[in-house]
Parts: structure tokens; C-alpha cells; sequence
């Protein structure tokens, strides 16, 4: 199971926990790594994971990131490419895991939307959308010929809102950068980047201040953009998602790098 | 806020309709309509527009939906996409299935899941082939609610006639499909008149509003009447002091103390515990997942089902369903696939293709082959027994997939239809005219004469001087020839040992029937096998059943080759002649053996006659 200590992981790990009780998940958890990620979140992510004894594995694209690959100069859907898709084509490989579980959701995106439950992928992790299987009911065909593997996404038919509303029901542990604080950031477009740690080139004309803002998704910090917001807790959070003016992924410099960019990348095999 | 968690006011709805019916338009006009765009939303979606739009200086709501690059360039939607969206009285998911004809699997797998339709029609075309296919299959998987939005109201000038039209042709059409509701609404996408508000440009039509509809409509389902099935996922064991079954409750309910059977041993025990991560339960309804413990150690596996020991499911090897054909190669008879219900998957095979549903004349018309997307009636023969309820009365437990065993790719959508083994719900009914009146206004006894021996033995020559005789001693007689029932309504089996075996059970129950009537059948037929005329002997009264073996040497016979059969396996072109490539099994205790190397066929007729004046 994938497990990146943001609030859809987190989900998806309390789901498991309870479908699995009394036992544990019998399964590791994975987290891809960029060496970019908030600090905040990886700290979250080591506290749920030893409060619940997980098996957490995780895994960093270290060739990339000697080559000098970064978040700054290296083209966005390039370093998205190398640091995210790569790197979990890496780990399944080399843990050979037959079937990953994500967080993926249909109203992430619209080729998200269709997007099988139960989505097989071609040896080299490649995804064919014109090679999926029809799901009826809850009778999901689950066979793999050799060298194919599955990617599972049980939270594709929830919505952002039932994200919130679930986390909010089950009083789920969420990583404080979704709640609306003062941090120093730095405007870029629309949007405002947190200055996480010392790597982030400044520019002679860029002023960081500090605002109170929080994050709706949570990607690279460098390319995760903060709103101003004063949402403290799950729900205010709801509150303002019920009357947002922007989608959630809207943050994610990632995705706007091209037309169609999300089903290229997950062609490539991007969760 | 409304989510989707919340069962009891989501609404789960399929929209279907023909290509460029605007149905992608609907719904994205209803969702920008009903919820409001968000800002980067709308900022993409009129970039698209001005990109891939069709629509001349204008917003494409289509857009919206169409994902898929390649759905991008050529203005269609080719795969099912999920949209959710909701309103402050509901929460809908939408299930978007494309309109072409070899897109059914689509429309098939969107409806499989949705408790309602939202069917399109383009009022300028009518209720083309496309939409009656569409609505023909929403209610063969079980939707019970449709709606149809006649859409394009605007380019005819608001015309109630053309509206009324089309809403007459779908009643007369939908009867026989029995939706519980059927809304007809003439609507706009483009320009949404009707969609989320009733429009002034069609004062003559005074029902609500698409959304309207939607959002009042009340498809609750009668899962909740239906008898307890869980299907049983995983056996969850920690530790040794615990083992429990966990899974979701399909159908009714489940209660702490209550009986509960394991549908294919037919072993009753109790529930012990509900657990949850919340704590033990006193019970939990359909759609709740739990781990249960049962009172007593009983054997039970991933894939079992357990059900409310009072009302059971049928189980069985042998049954009827309907098949939505998904799979590029088609459909064949003795075909051999995975079969996947519940949680359980195991071999089995189609026996038979019985028929082919006409989908636009609502009609069944025989049939041996499915293609894809075609939808037909099959006869399933699986390796060891299943448990289902019939599809209609319950989606959860009726609905399986076939998966082919050599792309592992789902070949067939399938819907069970009744039990075929043993034919158990099925009780004799017994008339006032007995056989034993019958035989005796006939003024004999009746009998099954039963000529078994290798092909070319000649069976069918003594068989018809027999005939002859006992006519002109004034017997009623009836002649059944393996040769000429093979034509007939044996047509449809080949001659490996399981048709073989059919092929005589066929000759076998004929025969009885013949007896009934109070004649004297006459059955010519290889019949190679002791147990299969064995059984076809034990549906007779004692002594009714007079076996003859016409007894002609294996080299006399391919002396004979009065059907050229030897000549064509002596060429190699037939290589399962009984004789040869097929065993053949002698009577151990024939009434009357007839040497033919001894006996010309007019003696051996007349000492098959001389049996029969002794027994009559």
C-alpha cells in the first residue's frame, strides 16, 4: 500500500486498518520519496508509522537526484517523470510487488475518471486505457498473466468532500500543513510556495513574508502551492472546500505542465 | 455538506444515449448548472472550447467530461467515466457510457452498479435502434428507473407533437421492460431548458426539471428485503485464539445469536460476534463490512457464502443464465473459462448457446454463437457446485463474470437465470388419462424396442421391417432412428462421449414418452454405452424395456459401409466411428441377440417380432 502521510493516504491506511482488524494489514506500506517532500509530512508519516508498527519501506530515486535533478531548473513534467514515476516503477521492481494500492481518486482529474477500481498494467508498469477491464458490480477480475501487475485505487469513487467528511467521522490524525498557519512563503503566479529549508534559490527580485495560509494537496513543497486561508481544523476545512472557487489539484504546479498531462504520466506508469 | 457516504440520499444514475446525442453536453451542462463551475475549471473548460470545441463561440460543456486525449480529437467518448457532483438535497455519481453500438460492455458495466438512467434521444432522430439497445440492457441489469431527456427540444422549435411522438413510441417500447417509473422530459443540453429549472419555452410540459427529478426521485431497492448472502472474503487469523470471517453483508442482515448456513455444505451454526475496529456489533445491514465468528468449527473458506438458512440460494453445477458477450473472440459451445461470483472463482463451461436476445425487437431467436457485445441465453456447467439467486431477484448474488483462461481478460458479463440440474423446483404432475388407459384403448402393451449395436451393424433396416410387421399385425408403433433424430432435436450435439451420452438420455426419455402414449417404440441406435442404456432402461416400468443387440462383426460392417462412414475413416477424415476411434460396450444381457452373419434381416425381424407377440 502506498503511503505518503498526506490526507488520502491516510485514509486509505485507517481503511485498511479497519478492514484488517483484529489483525494487522498484511501488507508493507511504501513511500516514494523525492527528497523534496515537507518536512512536516515525513515526520507525520515516521509518528503514524511506528505508532502503528507499520512496515514502512521507503524508496528515492538516488541516481536522479545525484544527476541533479531538482524541482527548480529541471523541467517540471521531466522531474516529475524522474522522481515520481521512475522511482515507483523502481520500487515495485525491485520489492516485486505483484499489486499497489493507492489513494487515487476519479474526481482528481478527468482522465482519473476513468480509471478502473482495479487497474492492470502492462510489464514496464505501462497503462493501456483501451486495455482495461470492465468492471460490473463488485465482482472484480483480479487474474495477472506474467510480468503484468495491478495498481487498486479503493477510494475512486470518493470525492474531496468525503475525504473531509471521513476524516472528520473517524477523527483520522492529519499532518498539520493542511490546517491554515503562519509560514513564510514566497509568491509565485497565483499561488504562494512555503520555504521549507535553505535549498530554495531566491531570486533578487522574490520577498518572502509570512502569511497565514495552508495547503489542499501536498506534493514537493517546492511545487506545491499554499492558499491564504484561516482554516484551523477539519471543519473549517469543509466549510471552505463547500464554497472554494478553485479545484484541488489547481496547487499542483505538476499537472498544468501540459494538455492532458496526468494521462501521459499515467501511461507511463504515475500512480 | 452532502457526500456520498451518505447512503441514504445518494443517487447512483446511468447516462446513456446515441453518439452526438449530446448526452456528454447533458451532463456536463447539469453539473456546471447545479453545483456552479470552480474558477480554474471554467477557465479550462473555455480554453478547450477554443481549442476542440464544437460549439461556434461558445462553451462546450461536453468538455467537461471527454478525458481521454484520443476522445479529445475525435469528439467522442469512448470509455465509461465516473463524475460525482452534488446538490444540497443530494449526492450523485453519474456513470457516462458511451453511446457506439461496440461500446455496449460500457453501458453494460456503467449499469451494473447504478439504481437508475438517464437515457438520451435526440428529438430529430426518435428512438433509434442505439437507445432502445440501451434501455433494453439498463433493464436486464436491473435498473428499475429511467429517465428519458429528449434532448435537442430547441431545434425544433419547442414542438409538443414531436415531443409527445417520442415519448408514445418509448411507452409502447419500455412495457415489456417493467421500469418501476419512467420520467420523459424535453430539454436543452446546450441551451439547458429543462435541465436544472423548468423552461418557459415549453409551457405545455409540466413535469419537473432533470434535476428536479433527480434529486426527488426514490429508488431505494428491495436489497433490504432480500434473505442474508455474505460472501466470505478473507478468513481473518491472527492468532490462534481467533478466527474470523470477514466480508460485506450483500444482501439483508445479520444479527449476533442468529442462524446462519454455509450455502454449499448446507452446515447450520450461529453468530457468535460481529467485530469491528469500533467494537462488537449487534447487528449489521446490507452494505456493512464485518469480521464474524461463528459458534462451531466449521470448514469454511474464501468463497464461501453465508446465507439465512431458511430462505437458501440455489446451488448447483448446472444452470441457465444470460450473457452480456464482452470478449473480442466469441462465444463457442464447450467452451472452458474461469467463472467468478461472489468471492469465489472456479472452471466451468458452456454447455450450450440456447438463444440470442434481439435487443431492438425485444425478441429471442435461436442461436450457437455470441460476438461481441451480443446478449444470450447459455446453459453453464461448473467444475464443482456454485451458489447464486436468480439475477432479477437479487444483483449481489446473481451477477458473475466469465474470465478467459488464456488472456485472463473478462469475456462475459453473466446474469443467472435458474438451476438446470435435477430440475428441483419442478413437481410431476399427474393427469386423469393414465398411461395404463392409454395402453388400453390400444388394445397392447406398450414396449421400447431398443436395437443397439456399431454403425452399419444394420439397426435400421431390421428396425424398419420390425415396424412393418408389427403394423400389419395391428400394433401402433413409433419408429425412432438415431440417424433421423440427429436432424432434429438432436441436432445441436456433436459426437464426443458427453454429447454421445446426451444424445442417448434424449432417445432415452422420448422412448418413455412413446410408452405413455401406449405405442411400441422402435429405437435404432448405436447407443455405445452400458450406463447410458442402462438409465434410459431404468425410466421404464420393469420389463418394458427390451434390449437387442444386432450383433455384426466390426470387418463385416466395413465390408457393408452402407453410409460410406468406414471409407471416410479409412481416409482419415473421421476419427470418432464407434468401432474405431470410439469403444463400443456389448449388452451384458441382451433379451434377443441377432447374428446378421447368421440371420438375413427379414428373420431376424421376425424373431424380433416373435419376442414381442409373446410380451404384448
Amino acid at each position: 500500500m502506498l503511503y505518503s502521510g498526506g490526507k488520502d493516504s491516510s485514509v486509505l491506511l485507517h481503511l485498511a486498518r479497519k478492514a484488517f482488524y483484529p489483525a494487522r494489514p498484511p501488507f508493507p506500506f511504501l513511500h516514494i520519496a523525492t527528497g523534496w517532500d515537507f518536512r512536516e509530512l515525513l515526520e507525520h508519516r515516521d509518528r503514524i508509522a511506528s505508532a502503528h508498527r507499520l512496515d514502512l519501506l521507503v524508496h528515492a530515486n538516488d541516481d536522479a537526484t545525484r544527476a541533479g535533478i531538482n524541482p527548480f531548473t529541471t523541467e517540471t513534467g521531466e522531474y516529475s517523470r524522474l522522481m515520481l514515476t521512475e522511482t515507483l516503477r523502481q520500487a515495485l521492481d525491485r520489492y516485486g510487488f505483484d499489486v499497489a494500492i493507492g489513494g487515487g481518486r476519479r474526481d482528481e482529474e478527468k482522465s482519473r475518471a476513468k480509471e478502473r477500481i482495479f487497474s492492470r498494467r502492462a510489464p514496464g508498469h505501462v497503462w493501456n486505457p483501451r486495455d482495461q477491464q470492465p468492471e460490473l458490480w463488485r465482482t472484480f477480475n483480479l487474474r495477472l498473466a506474467p510480468g503484468e501487475t495491478m495498481r487498486a485505487f479503493p477510494l475512486s469513487n470518493w470525492t474531496e468532500a468525503d475525504i473531509w467528511a471521513y476524516i472528520q467521522a473517524e477523527t483520522i490524525p492529519i499532518v498539520p500543513l493542511y490546517f491554515a498557519s503562519e509560514r513564510r512563503v514566497l509568491q509565485r503566479g497565483a499561488s504562494w510556495i512555503a520555504v521549507d529549508d535553505h535549498r530554495l534559490r531566491l531570486g533578487a527580485d522574490d520577498r518572502v513574508e509570512t502569511r497565514r495560509v495552508r495547503f489542499r494537496t501536498l506534493g514537493c513543497w517546492p511545487l506545491t502551492g499554499a492558499h491564504d486561508s484561516s482554516a484551523a481544523d477539519v471543519a473549517a476545512i469543509i466549510a471552505e472546500i463547500g464554497t472554494a472557487r478553485l479545484s484541488e489539484r489547481q496547487g499542483r504546479l505538476v499537472d498544468g505542465a501540459r494538455h492532458a498531462s496526468m494521462e501521459r504520466k499515467k501511461r507511463e506508469g504515475y500512480f | 455538506m452532502d457526500s456520498l457516504l451518505d447512503q441514504r440520499s445518494a443517487l447512483r444514475f446511468l447516462a446513456c444515449g446515441s453518439v452526438d446525442d449530446g448526452k456528454s453536453t447533458l451532463i456536463g451542462r447539469l453539473i456546471a448548472d447545479s453545483t456552479g463551475l470552480l474558477d480554474d475549471q471554467r477557465a479550462n473548460l473555455e480554453e478547450d472550447s477554443r481549442r476542440f470545441g464544437t460549439v461556434a463561440g461558445g462553451v462546450d460543456f461536453a468538455l467537461l467530461l471527454d478525458g481521454l486525449e484520443a476522445e479529445r480529437e475525435q469528439g467522442i467518448t469512448i470509455d465509461v467515466a465516473h463524475r460525482f457532483f452534488s446538490t444540497p438535497r443530494r449526492a450523485f455519481a453519474v456513470a457516462d457510457a458511451p453511446g457506439h453500438q461496440q461500446f455496449t460492455r460500457n453501458m453494460a458495466t456503467g449499469a451494473s452498479n447504478a439504481d437508475l438512467a438517464v437515457l438520451l434521444v435526440d428529438i430529430r432522430n426518435g428512438l433509434v435502434e442505439q437507445a432502445r439497445r440501451h434501455a433494453a440492457i439498463a433493464a436486464l441489469l436491473g435498473i428499475r428507473h429511467v429517465v428519458v431527456a429528449v434532448n435537442k427540444i430547441d431545434l425544433v422549435d419547442f414542438s409538443e407533437r414531436r415531443f409527445r411522438c417520442i415519448e408514445r413510441a418509448f411507452d409502447a417500447f419500455a412495457r415489456p421492460l417493467a421500469f418501476r417509473s419512467v420520467t420523459v422530459i424535453p430539454v436543452s443540453a446546450r441551451n439547458g431548458d429543462n435541465v436544472v429549472q423548468r423552461s418557459v419555452r415549453t409551457p405545455w410540459y409540466d413535469g419537473p426539471s432533470l434535476l428536479h427529478c433527480l434529486e426527488t426521485i426514490d429508488v431505494r431497492a428491495t436489497v433490504d428485503n432480500a434473505p442474508l448472502r455474505f460472501p466470505v472474503q478473507w478468513v481473518n487469523r491472527p492468532d490462534a485464539s481467533f478466527r474470523g470471517f470477514a466480508g460485506t453483508v450483500m444482501s439483508g442482515s445479520v444479527s449476533v445469536g442468529a442462524p446462519v448456513a454455509v450455502a454449499g455444505s448446507g452446515r447450520i451454526t450461529r453468530v457468535e460476534r460481529i467485530v469491528s475496529f469500533d467494537g462488537d456489533l449487534a447487528d449489521a445491514a446490507a452494505g456493512r463490512a464485518v469480521t464474524l465468528t461463528l459458534t462451531d468449527e466449521i470448514d469454511i473458506v474464501r468463497g464461501d457464502l453465508l446465507i439465512d438458512p431458511r430462505l437458501r440460494p440455489t446451488v448447483t453445477r448446472q444452470f441457465a443464465a444470460d450473457l452480456v458477450w464482452l470478449g473480442d473472440t466469441p462465444a463457442q459451445p464447450r467452451q472452458s473459462f474461469l467463472l467468478k461470483i461472489g468471492t469465489t472463482t472456479v472452471p466451468a463451461t458452456l454447455t450450450r448457446i440456447v438463444d440470442r436476445l434481439e435487443l431492438e425487437a425485444l425478441s429471442r431467436t435461436a442461436g450457437d454463437a455470441l460476438d461481441l457485445n451480443a446478449i444470450g441465453r447459455v446453459w453453464i456447467e461448473t467444475a464443482v457446485p456454485v451458489a447464486f439467486d436468480p439475477y432479477a431477484e437479487n444483483r449481489a448474488t446473481g451477477g458473475f463474470i466469465l474470465i478467459d483462461r488464456a488472456t485472463l481478460r473478462t469475456a462475459a458479463a453473466g446474469l443467472a437465470v435458474e438451476n438446470l440440474a435435477a430440475a428441483t423446483n419442478v413437481h410431476p404432475q399427474t393427469g386423469q388419462v393414465t398411461p395404463a388407459r392409454r395402453a388400453a384403448m390400444k388394445g397392447q402393451r406398450p414396449l421400447v424396442l431398443w436395437l443397439t449395436g456399431l454403425p452399419g451393424a444394420g439397426k435400421s433396416t431390421i428396425a424398419d421391417l420390425v415396424e412393418r410387421k408389427l403394423v400389419e399385425h395391428g400394433r401402433q408403433t413409433m419408429l425412432l432412428d438415431g440417424d433421423n433424430l440427429r436432424q432434429g432435436i438432436n441436432s445441436d450435439l456433436g459426437f464426443d462421449n458427453a454429447s454421445r451420452a446426451e444424445n442417448v438420455r434424449r432417445v432415452g426419455e422420448i422412448a418413455r414418452l412413446m410408452t405413455e402414449a401406449g405405442l411400441i417404440a422402435i429405437v435404432a441406435l448405436v447407443s455405445p454405452f452400458r450406463a447410458d442404456r442402462l438409465r434410459a432402461a431404468s425410466l421404464l416400468p420393469d420389463g418394458s424395456f427390451v434390449e437387442i443387440f444386432v450383433d455384426t462383426p466390426m470387418e463385416v460392417c466395413r465390408q457393408r459401409d452402407t453410409k460410406g462412414l468406414h471409407a471416410l475413416a479409412d481416409k482419415g477424415r473421421l476419427s470418432n466411428l464407434t468401432g474405431r476411434g470410439q469403444p463400443y460396450e456389448p449388452p451384458e444381457q441382451p433379451a434377443l441377440v441377432l447374428r446378421t452373419t447368421e440371420l438375413s434381416a427379414e428373420q431376424a425381424a421376425d424373431r424380433v417380432v416373435a419376442l414381442v407377440q409373446g410380451r404384448v
